[in-house]
């Protein structure tokens, strides 16, 4: 299917907002998703790679190198002039194999000169770029460790078949799966920035209007981009304003002292939870073009930052959202 | 309600639909092995470049890559498209897609996606849980049941007609679509954007460049109607509120439609579609069961144990069952041939030593799943089955971090049911619980074969099963379901011997009030272990489980 327009997608605000936030903010540590089949996941994925702006690396930089990469990997970055190319979205299929992810020793290579040299897999084309996981929850445990572990270090070391390589990996990783389906492990579970739930939307005339946006895409792709374009390149511009304001952006004392009571209110374990949330309300401040981060920001991301974080109680049937709802409304009213 | 006649004619419909645009549609799902379907798929064969994938297929053929065996024989890297490259724009054939490897239908959901072929899924399950990968089942438009299927001869598929020339659905027709899946309970929105599809194919099969109420109508019928979880609700109260439809300025050439639409439009089609809702489902529907598609049948189950974790490969030599990795021989090779070359002066395009040679190596041990079976009988008092679900989500809950799986068989009156099939999901798990009913008779021998036929299937899935039976022993309901405590006790006697014979693993956990001498001659006729608790907390039910479970792991 052609590219869904980011901007074109009804509904879905808690998961907009949270891809958004990654890419003004990659090093949060990705984005998971939870929800039902058909409710437009990976569509939002793919659209938000396809918004933005292209990357420049070294054309023969088989991991998408920039110039800071080459000088820091000079042993694998290729060289080669500076190339524009569009940000990479590398779709990780359920049964992929450690090999393809990781990389290998490129068989062709060495049958045909007898030459060791090292494939690169998935986790080089997705440098700089999107990973994203369908189903996450259905993927052996090994794969899933390995690739949050690369996905925090922005590196990623391979020690195999007498290949020594270590190559940067730096990408937004996006999950997704149905908790119906099988659950993911608390410590990875917790390995997210993010965590969002999406649902289908059940009025009908939202239902319509996805049907008719779908219908106009598939009828004729190029004018249907050409109408959104705008829209769309509104919010490129937001995300670029947003990435460039983040570094300056100050959070004050009251905002720190806001995030620490949340987290103890709701029980979200470790300091990590304090961290994200922090980090993503600046994100979204400066994602919005705000002066400060303030506590709306921080009440905007809550849910996000911190429902994949609570204690689980098994005999308590209240839902992390509603838990945290409950906790904004009775701290801040 | 729906005749055989009517089935295979459905499926000839929503087969040419299919072969009209097979891209659009994704995929058509053929159930039930029979001449109907063969004929079927030949004339779809017949209608469309279509390729069979084989059942054993991986990766390297799916998507392409190197010929090993011809490399080696060149001496050089000789490349080789994949199937899913040279089906490129056509249909792949599926045969057997029940029993498709996730890691493939995950390749091919993502050709789906990114459009590059149309499936054809031939599913010969014959259980409700036996379907095919739900990544597919999800992707695809049509889902055909042709088991009941009879006669069929001279099927030809001769499609004219171009879906580009028909016309956007308008707001009404969308709005309709719209609220018969809401009707039936689809949550998706895939089925939602095929059957708009759909309904303009039909227009377009009929050479009309307009869809009408009867397109609209088929629609509904092929692709709403075989995913429905709920019947619509028979009181005329539409699911939403809907706005009258919007009039369109626009110069829509369909007045004559246009009159009668309007309200009953949609009404019309959720009779249609409800109409032709499979039998099967029907029955399910009725007993308030939605049918577990998705969640069940798929991914999470087959993938968990059938092999193990694979670890890899190890230097040997492949024999005593150990097969030979012949990738990783390669690999280990590799890197030694230009000096083995140098050493042996030979020319050979690869040297290849005894110890390069690599075997494959699973992770032996199989995943254990422990299956309750409650006795949420009268005689076990509520507050017992209280307990019970309280220990049953505990286990869970360890299950959770230890990556074993779970299920649940309830027995109580005359009848027995598999609340939860084998799972890891503890939201499941908990509404199964939840839902979990107390009262009536004790059907202890229906419910210890439930248990071992569970266990069976749960072995035949290279799985190890444990059985947890909670219940007071205190039989009443034989195992026909006639009501007797004598030939209750009989039976139950005789399932419980078959269990042992069956050499599983056994705990009995007795929830009687006063624990009596039923619960240590059952454990005895099982080989169980015996665990009588008074007054069992939750927790403490559950480390004794535990504790049992831990004592009896074989090295």
């Amino acid at each position: 299917m052609a590219r869904f327009p980011f901007s074109a997608i009804v509904g879905q605000d808690e998961m907009k907002q949270a891809l958004l936030i990654a890419a003004v903010d990659p090093s949060l540590g990705g984005v998971m998703v939870f929800g039902d089949r058909g409710t437009g996941k990976s569509t939002a994925a793919r659209a938000l790679a396809g918004l933005l702006p292209p990357i420049t690396a070294h054309a023969n930089c088989a991991y998408g190198g920039s110039k800071e990469d080459a000088a820091r990997y000079p042993d694998v970055c290729g060289g080669g002039p500076l190339r524009k190319r569009a940000v990479p979205f590398v779709d990780l299929p359920l049964g992929a194999t450690e090999d393809r992810v990781v990389g290998s020793l490129d068989l062709e290579r060495a049958l045909r000169s007898g030459e060791k040299s090292f494939e690169p897999g998935l986790l080089a084309k997705a440098h700089r770029g999107f990973l994203y996981i369908d189903e996450i929850n259905l993927l052996e445990d090994h794969l899933v460790d390995l690739l949050l572990d690369v996905a925090a270090s922005g590196e990623n070391v391979v020690e195999r078949e007498g290949l020594s390589v270590r190559h940067p990996a730096k990408f937004v990783l996006i999950g997704s799966g149905n908790p119906e389906e099988g659950e993911l492990r608390p410590q990875l579970l917790d390995r997210f920035g993010l965590s969002v739930e999406v649902r289908t939307p059940q009025d009908i005339e939202t239902r319509v209007e996805i049907m008719r946006l779908v219908a106009a895409n598939e009828r004729d792709p190029q004018a249907f981009a050409a109408k959104w374009e705008g829209a769309d390149a509104k919010i490129l511009k937001q995300v670029a304003r947003g990435k460039s304001k983040l570094a300056k952006l100050e959070t004050g004392d009251d905002v720190l002292t806001d995030a620490a009571h949340l987290c103890m209110a709701v029980g979200a374990d470790g300091l990590r939870g304090e961290l994200t949330l922090m980090r993503a309300a600046r994100a979204l401040a400066a994602l919005k073009g705000a002066k400060s981060v303030r506590r709306e920001h921080l009440i905007a991301v809550a849910p996000s930052a911190l429902r994949h974080r609570l204690r689980r109680d098994v005999l308590d049937e209240t839902g992390s959202t509603a838990r945290i709802t409950r906790a904004v409304e009775e701290l801040f009213g | 309600m729906s005749s055989r006649g009517d089935t295979a004619h459905d499926a000839l419909l929503a087969a040419r639909l299919f072969t009209l645009a097979p891209l659009n549609f994704g995929a058509i799902i053929l159930r039930g092995a029979s001449p109907a379907r063969d004929a079927l798929v030949q004339a779809i064969g017949e209608a469309l470049p279509c390729r069979r994938l084989p059942g054993h297929v991986d990766d390297e053929r799916l998507l392409g890559g190197i010929d090993i065996a011809a490399s080696l024989s060149a001496g050089k890297p000789i490349a080789t498209k994949g199937i899913l490259a040279e089906a490129s724009g056509g249909a792949l054939i599926v045969p057997m897609a029940e029993r498709l490897d996730d890691g493939v239908a995950g390749r091919l959901a993502q050709a789906l996606d990114d459009r590059q072929v149309a499936l054809v899924l031939l599913d010969d399950g014959t259980e409700a849980e036996d379907a095919p990968p739900v990544s597919l089942t999800e992707r695809a438009a049509f889902h055909c049941d042709l088991t009941a299927s009879r006669e069929w001869r001279d099927v030809v598929i001769n499609v004219t007609g171009d879906l580009s020339a028909v016309a956007a659905l308008e707001d009404d027709a969308l709005t309709a679509l719209a609220g018969t899946a809401a009707a039936l309970g689809i949550g998706s929105l895939r089925p939602l954007l095929f059957a708009g599809e759909a309904a303009r194919g039909a227009a377009a099969l009929e050479g009309r460049n307009v869809a009408k109420r009867d397109d609209l109508e088929t629609a509904a019928k092929l692709v709403l109607a075989p995913l429905a979880t709920q019947l619509p609700s028979t009181d005329p109260e539409p699911p939403e509120d809907q706005p009258p439809p919007p009039s369109d300025p626009g110069d829509t050439p369909s007045d004559a439609e246009d009159q009668e639409r309007d309200q009953t439009l949609e009404d019309l089609m959720v009779e249609a579609a409800a109409a032709s809702i499979p039998a099967d489902l029907l029955a399910q529907l009725v007993k308030g069961q939605t049918p577990k598609r998705g969640a069940a049948g798929s991914g999470q189950k087959r993938k968990s144990g059938l092999r193990g974790k694979p670890l890899g490969a190890r230097p040997g030599m492949p024999h005593g069952g150990a097969r030979l990795a012949l990738i990783d021989t390669l690999r280990a090779a590799v890197p030694w041939q230009s000096v083995r070359r140098s050493e042996s002066g030979s020319d050979a395009p690869i040297i290849m030593r005894k110890e390069d040679l690599r075997v494959r190596r699973f992770d032996e041990k199989a995943a254990r799943v422990t299956i309750f079976a409650v006795d949420a009988s009268g005689s076990a008092a509520a507050a017992r089955l209280a307990e019970a679900k309280g220990a049953v989500e505990l286990m869970l809950a360890q299950a959770y971090v230890t990556r074993s799986e779970v299920a649940l068989i309830a027995f109580r009156g005359e009848s027995v049911e598999m609340l939860l099939p084998p799972t890891r999901s503890l939201t499941r798990a908990r509404r199964a619980l939840a839902e979990l009913p107390g009262g009536g008779g004790t059907p202890l021998a229906m419910g210890l074969n439930a248990a071992r036929e569970a266990a069976h299937a749960v072995a035949a899935r290279g799985r190890t099963p444990s059985l947890v039976v909670l219940t007071d022993g205190r039989a009443n309901i034989d195992a026909d379901g006639q009501p007797g405590r004598k030939q209750a006790g009989e039976d139950s006697q005789a399932a419980a011997k078959a269990i042992a014979r069956s050499g599983l693993d056994a705990l009995v956990v007795d929830i009687s009030a006063r624990p009596g001498r039923e619960g240590p001659e059952l454990a005895a006729a099982m080989a169980a272990r015996y665990l009588a608790l008074p007054r069992a907390d939750a927790k403490a039910l559950h480390k004794a489980i535990s504790a049992a479970d831990a004592a009896k792991v074989p090295a």
